[in-house]
């Protein structure tokens, strides 16, 4: 199901701790709540700072989902989890009904720029 | 040292800081809402990218770039142009649905403005309401972590920068932890409030610290103005260039009242004319400004009391024809009937629009004006500002003043004491006498300058002003139809008195004639006189000859022997 499909983009700002804390997050909760059924592209705003003005991430880290429409954006370390959750359509409320946890093994897709 | 310094465009804050604001250093800009931060900032910039070749990039944080752009159009900065390729601004507010989790920081926006700085070259930055973003870090050492991150960034890349809060009240330096803590880490802090007194918005700002230079601490009254940021500014001791003095003397415009003042105004000169309602104050500022646009001079006429059209008009009616010189363009007519803003305001406005006309010649009809409603206590120093600042521009000021008629019947100096700064000090009043009223002149004082200390009459006609001398009759000082009837009286006495000259003339030559005669008359009787003389010694020698003559004779008849006597003995 192409519409339940999500694509999240994370800028994060080289290896800055709440990057790698972001980053660490985000996987973890991809595998724990959409396995097989996410993309993850990281940017890096010290390699492409074009790309983050363009863009306008003023935050570092971001976390941009682009779909399923509409999307969001997430800033900080995502730590916590249950607002983020939320907003996706995927809170304590509609958990209950979600076949998920499928593919604990597939590992996110990850494409760095 | 001229290098160490970014200057703003702001001339007033230029002159307190003795040059602009830290280059390569940030400066943090505090101030309550609607005093002013956005566009202090952003003409920071604009100056840079227009005048100094500094391209800059504005990170609004508050507002959209293009609500910013739109409000700026006002002061004529063309920000459309230089958006071009000298000025960038970044729409940097966090979204209003944005979603928190865990802590961030701005690193990315710091990377995106790196970019963008290396891209236009720029020089100068700055960051507006950067509390905006700060308030959505979770706690006060996260906040101080990115305050000290931005600028370690700004010095890291040696740009000039701003950095704008806002304080928690109008009061100044109000703000808060951990913004506080900012002050101590810039270089320079400028505090902008804004109070109202007594129904009177003033506006002020201070510079609070700038490290490595002398800077002027006192507030200084700023307004926000049509070409933006207006700082008015006394000039501080030892600073600031000394006004060159001349000797040159401009005309009043009533010739006998240059005669009066040995050669009219000195050209740096501020002259202040007090007097009551009606005593002729604006007629003789006029007469001033005519005179000064007839010598082709640059000439700004602000009047507080009539309109523009007014003014010429009333002045029309005393020979006093403006409307030719407002036509070329050499007078520039401002009208500011009502006060309603402080006093400041209205110096500044008139200092802009002086510098915008290039006027040499400034009349302020009355200044009086300034110290009305709520002004009272700034009003003082505004006018003294005023002077000082006609004095360092060499421009020739003409203010009137009115005078309470019921405070000051005496000469006890104008509600503003400017009476004690002004050069020359004209009074007019009026004398009453014999159920008229007349208008009297006189120059209570004139620096540098002999000057006459009789009282004038002062005439208005429809050929213009003149200024005529005053009689004094026992004490007083006749003027109107009591100095006719003296003119008069005088005329018809010496009149009386050539006529009886005349008169003792013609006696005195009668006399002289007759004396003459005499004199005549007395000589020929002399002549007769001595000729009678001389025939009678003639015949009393021919008689004593003869007598000599007949004694010979005798003697001979007689044949006497007595020797005969020499010739010469008988006589």
């Amino acid at each position: 199901m192409n519409a339940d499909r999500f694509a999240f983009r994370l800028y994060v700002a080289g290896d800055a701790p709440n990057s790698l804390l972001a980053r660490a997050n985000l996987t973890r909760l991809c595998e724990t709540h959409l396995p097989d059924r996410h993309s993850i592209e990281i940017v890096d705003v010290l390699l492409d700072p074009k790309r983050a003005l363009r863009e306008s991430i003023l935050m570092t880290p971001t976390l941009v989902s682009e779909s399923p429409y509409p999307g969001h954006r997430i800033v900080g370390t995502l730590s916590n989890t249950e607002p983020i959750l939320q907003i996706l359509g995927l809170g304590a409320a509609q958990r209950r009904t979600f076949p998920g946890l499928k593919d604990r093994d597939s590992a996110p897709q990850l494409r760095q720029t | 040292m001229k290098s160490t310094k970014a200057p703003t465009g702001i001339a007033g804050l230029d002159e307190i800081t003795g040059g602009g604001l830290p280059r390569g250093r940030t400066t943090l800009l505090v101030g309550g809402s609607g005093s002013g931060k956005t566009i202090l900032a952003l003409q920071f910039l604009v100056h840079g990218a227009q005048e100094r070749g500094e391209p800059g990039i504005f990170v609004a944080f508050e507002e959209t770039p293009a609500r910013i752009v739109c409000n700026a159009a006002t002061f004529g900065w063309n920000l459309e142009e230089l958006q071009k390729e000298k000025l960038y601004f970044m729409d940097a507010q966090p979204a209003p649905d944005l979603v928190q989790s865990g802590t961030f920081d701005l690193s990315g926006m710091l990377a995106a403005l790196g970019a963008k700085a290396e891209e236009i070259g720029a020089k100068r930055i700055v960051f507006d309401a950067l509390d905006i973003v700060l308030a959505l870090l979770a706690d006060p050492s996260a906040q101080r972590r990115e305050i000290y991150r931005i600028h370690a960034w700004l010095l890291a890349r040696e740009l000039t920068g701003i950095v704008t809060l806002k304080a928690d009240s109008d009061d100044g330096g109000g703000i808060g932890q951990p913004f506080g803590f900012m002050q101590f880490m810039v270089d320079c802090a400028v505090i902008l409030n804004h109070t109202v007194v007594l129904g009177v918005s003033q506006r002020n700002l201070r510079v609070q610290k700038y490290r490595g230079s002398s800077f002027d601490e006192n507030e200084s009254p700023f307004l926000i103005g049509h070409g933006g940021f207006e700082v008015a500014v006394t000039r501080t001791l030892g600073r600031g260039h000394q006004a060159e003095v001349t000797n040159e003397r401009v005309s009043s415009g009533v010739a006998r009242l240059d005669t009066m003042l040995g050669g009219g105004y000195y050209r740096d000169a501020s002259v202040l004319i007090t007097g009551f309602p009606g005593t002729a104050k604006t007629t003789l500022s006029g007469a001033f400004a005519e005179a000064a646009c007839a010598r082709g001079e640059r000439t700004m006429f602000v009047s507080f009391d009539s309109d523009s059209n007014e003014v010429i008009r009333n002045l029309g009616s005393v020979g006093i024809q403006l409307d030719r010189f407002v036509e070329d363009g050499t007078l520039h007519m401002v009208s500011a009937r009502t006060i309603t803003g402080s006093a400041e305001t209205y110096l500044v406005r008139i200092k802009t629009l002086a510098k915008e006309h290039r006027a040499r010649c400034v009349v302020v009809d009355p200044v009086s004006t300034l110290s009305k409603s709520g002004n009272e206590l700034t009003a003082h120093s505004v006018a003294e500002r005023l002077i000082d600042w006609s004095k360092a521009e060499g421009i020739t000021l003409v203010c009137t003043s009115l005078l309470d008629e019921m405070s000051s019947q005496s000469e006890a100096g104008s509600p503003l004491q400017i009476s004690t700064l002004a050069d020359t000090w004209i009074h007019l009043n009026y004398l009453v006498q014999a159920g008229e009223r007349n208008r009297g002149m006189s120059i209570i004082k004139s620096r540098g300058t002999a000057h006459s200390n009789q009282v004038r009459e002062l005439i208005l006609s429809d050929a213009g002003i003149t200024v005529t001398d005053a009689y004094t009759a026992g004490g007083e000082v006749l003027m109107g139809t009591m100095r006719w009837e003296k003119e008069s009286a005088e005329r018809h006495a010496a009149e009386v008195a050539a006529v009886t000259a005349r008169l003792q003339n013609v006696r005195l030559e009668a006399e002289q004639a007759e004396l003459e005669a005499r004199v005549k008359l007395l000589q020929v009787e002399l002549a007769a006189k001595l000729t009678e003389k001389t025939v009678l010694a003639r015949s009393a020698e021919v008689h004593e000859r003869e007598l000599a003559l007949g004694r010979d004779r005798m003697r001979e008849l007689r044949g006497s022997d007595v020797a005969p006597e020499p010739a010469g003995a008988a006589r």
